[in-house]
């Protein structure tokens, strides 16, 4: 389908191969394959309800795949995850796979703060001695406590939100919200993040902001991302590598340059031209729909 | 237009005090349409429907006052009642510390006061209980939001676990304190390893047939529990030890005054009683207070906030939760063996349903997770039905209604603000939005 020079090259962090999805009798992810380089921001895009979301959701350990293999090679404990056998708490805390939400999730009655403090909570849980060394107040635990502040402190210099830092964060406006989740998955300090429409409902300003959050952490943290998004501009300006899928199935697999200009791409998007052009198992689902 | 609108709002009026009226009716109808007494030795009863009458006129009227209160003080109803409760809160939220140190001092001082007798010491001691129990519950239901309708059960552990290891081992209170606390924690672990990956309702009625099939096995367990019987004769605690609470002492034990060289006074084993429990409340609130600020604290109330954030960033839910669980009836254990070794006698009756329904009632009176409102909440649901009593078989109307009052004032508690764990900046000007 794509031709070879379109091809994105660098070392691989997350390999997804022949993921299938069944809810029942839909097919809601077909024998998807793609792989998401190391220090790269892949873009995952769509029409709605092609399945984006649930390639998420079976990365993050929500769903359990019908089929598949989803491997995670991890950078510095140089070890190899597969992420369908893990449970899904352990996949941030041992394979270090952080995500954002479609809706947005916060712990709305806690602070700015607070969020920042419980996304650390694995590593906090063993400085504070499961919470032994905790109660006695030992200055072990004090330090480590004072470390997770700093952490929270960087990043919300990075979003913009240190003066808000002790807002309950059901009290802040909706962009403010987007980046605060970005940055509570950060404070898990993951290997790979996956952003599940990070952009939605922010205005033009917000979003260039968004770019260059998204620039900082790939090229500052040298961590892999994975992004959802409709918006096509940010898409093709962020992105290193877009992987579309249409009905649960690839239609499209290459740099942006190469994406944009594919013909089964501008088909899935704008209706079919010429029926003979179809790739076969996107005409199926087309007759299917027609019949 | 406006004429026709007053016309609906008239008629939404005579509904719903119509409605309340009718309510109040039906309510009155078996609580005050009957009254029972004895005719050489049979129950007769004799019709008081007039009563009924009184209380629906007097709800219809009422209902309709309060409705074109509402509408002409406070158009917008629910921003009315937030104001008036922030004021309130706010005034004590910023003498906090202040009003704690002189509420603890006034504990403190109560019992060597002249109103300490016999009966105020014993029905303090009865609130504490609650005020513990509340804490303890809080843990639960307050932080990590695990809705718990069987907490009564871990209460009953304790004390059958005090009662028995005294009775038959002879072991000294302090020594079987701790036991109970185990033993009730374990049972907290054991019901919940299965049970916690359910939500909400779900949990909620798990929670509340585990209460219930604890009461049932207690009851029937006679060999080892004594049936309904219960167990007598439980010892009382000593004083750490070294002294016991009696005019002279046996089993080489000095008695009280003697060690101290004060008068015999029989008030000096109700006032251990009461430090007692004042402590072990002390010791659960000084627990919570500071398990909230640490990352298993924090992670409880991020699982009540939301479970699904939660796992993507790492968090063992079940863990996480068994762990809220096991510490909430751990307190539960410990009251529970107190509450055995106060009454010196205990039976399942102590431990019906109703006992989880008041400690539930206690943390949501008082407001989720809040530790003050607990206290107000106890003293409110315990020493309420005690004040009312004068007004005999009222008193369980006077103080429905009362819970009724304070829902309607304030729906979230009374004192539903939350505090913070943790602050990066400690100027106010930050806090706007955390105040809100
Ligand atoms: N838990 C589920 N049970 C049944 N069907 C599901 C479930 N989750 C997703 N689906 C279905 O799978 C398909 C893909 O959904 P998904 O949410 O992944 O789409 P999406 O690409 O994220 O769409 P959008 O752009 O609207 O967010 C949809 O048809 C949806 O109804
Ligand atoms: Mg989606």
């Amino acid at each position: 389908m794509s031709d070879q020079s379109h091809e994105v090259s660098g070392v691989p962090l997350l390999e997804v191969e022949h993921l299938t999805m069944r809810f029942g009798g839909l097919v809601a992810i077909g024998d998807l394959s793609f792989t998401a380089m190391r220090e790269q921001i892949t873009a995952l895009i769509g029409p709605n309800g092609a399945g984006k979301t649930t390639v998420f959701n079976c990365l993050t350990g929500f769903y359990k795949p019908t089929e598949g293999r989803l491997t995670l090679h991890h950078p510095v404990k140089q070890e190899q995850y597969y992420l369908e056998q893990m449970d899904g708490f352990r996949i941030p805390q041992v394979a270090g796979v952080a995500r954002t939400f479609q809706n947005i999730r916060l712990f709305g009655n806690m602070t700015v703060l607070e969020n920042l403090l419980v996304a650390q909570h694995n590593k906090l849980m063993v400085e504070s001695g499961f919470s032994v060394f905790g109660l006695l107040g030992l200055k072990k635990y004090r330090k480590a406590e004072a470390e997770a502040i700093e952490l929270a402190k960087y990043w919300l210099d990075r979003v913009g939100l240190y003066d808000k830092a002790d807002w309950n964060s059901s009290n802040l406006p909706y962009g403010d919200q987007r980046r605060l989740e970005i940055a509570r998955a950060m404070c898990t300090r993951p290997q790979a993040l996956c952003l599940d429409e990070p952009a939605a409902g922010l205005n033009p300003k917000e979003t260039l902001e968004m770019n260059e959050l998204f620039h900082f952490i790939k090229e500052e943290e040298k961590i892999g991302l994975l992004l959802i998004e409709h918006d096509m501009s940010m898409v093709m300006e962020v992105s290193d590598h877009v992987v579309v899928i249409d009905y649960g199935r690839k239609i499209s697999d290459g740099t942006p340059d190469h994406v944009k200009n594919d013909p089964a791409v501008i088909r899935a998007y704008l209706g079919e031209e010429e029926d003979e052009e179809l790739p076969p198992e996107v005409a199926q689902d087309f007759e299917g729909e027609n019949a | 237009m406006s004429v026709q609108n007053q016309k609906l709002d008239m008629l939404s009026l005579l509904k719903e005090s119509g409605l309340a009226a009718l309510i109040a009716a039906a309510l009155a109808l078996p609580l005050a349409g009957f009254k029972t007494f004895d005719v050489n030795g049979t129950l007769t009863a004799e019709t008081r429907f007039n009563w009924v009458l009184v209380a629906a006129v007097v709800v219809f009227f009422g209902r309709m006052a309060i409705s074109i209160g509402q509408k002409t003080f406070f158009p917008s109803m629910g921003q009315a009642a937030g104001g008036a409760a922030g004021s309130i809160g706010d005034v004590i939220n910023q003498n906090r510390t202040l009003l704690l140190c002189l509420l603890l001092a006034a504990v403190i001082i109560f019992p060597f006061t002249p109103m300490a007798n016999r009966h105020s010491l014993d029905l303090a001691v009865y609130v504490l209980i609650y005020v513990m129990l509340g804490w303890g519950l809080n843990i639960v239901v307050g932080l990590a939001g695990l809705l718990d309708l069987g907490y009564v059960a871990f209460y009953a552990v304790g004390a059958y676990s005090y009662a028995l290891l005294a009775t038959t081992y002879d072991l000294s209170f302090w020594i079987c304190l701790p036991l109970a606390g185990i033993f009730a924690a374990s049972f907290g672990i054991i019901l919940g390893f299965p049970v916690l990956r359910l939500r909400g309702d779900y949990l909620a009625i798990v929670t509340l047939g585990f209460g219930e099939i604890i009461r049932v096995v207690l009851l029937n367990w006679y060999e080892f529990t004594g049936g309904p019987d219960g167990i007598s004769s439980i010892p009382k605690p000593t004083f750490f030890g070294l002294a016991e609470f009696s005019r002279s002492g046996s089993d080489g034990l000095p008695p009280f005054h003697e060690l101290f060289g004060i008068e015999y006074s029989s008030l000096h084993k109700f006032m251990f009683f009461y430090f007692l429990i004042l402590a072990l409340a002390l010791v659960t609130n000084l627990f919570t207070l500071r398990i909230r600020k640490l990352p298993v604290g924090r992670a409880w109330e991020a699982l009540r906030e939301d479970e699904t954030a939660c796992r993507s960033l790492g968090i063992n839910p079940t863990n996480t939760k068994l762990s809220a669980f096991a510490i909430g009836a751990m307190f539960a254990g410990f009251a529970g063996s107190f509450f055995a070794t106060r009454q010196g006698f205990i039976s399942p009756e102590s431990f019906t349903f109703i006992e989880s329904a008041i400690i539930l009632a206690i943390v949501v009176l008082g407001g989720m997770g809040s530790q003050v409102g607990v206290v107000l909440a106890s003293i409110v649901l315990v020493l309420g039905p005690e004040i009312f009593r004068e007004l005999a078989e009222y008193r369980m109307l006077a103080f429905g209604g009362l819970m009724v009052l304070v829902m309607v004032w304030k729906p979230k508690g009374l004192m539903s603000k939350r505090n913070p764990t943790v602050l990066m900046h400690n100027d106010t000007n930050a806090k706007q939005g955390a105040a809100k």
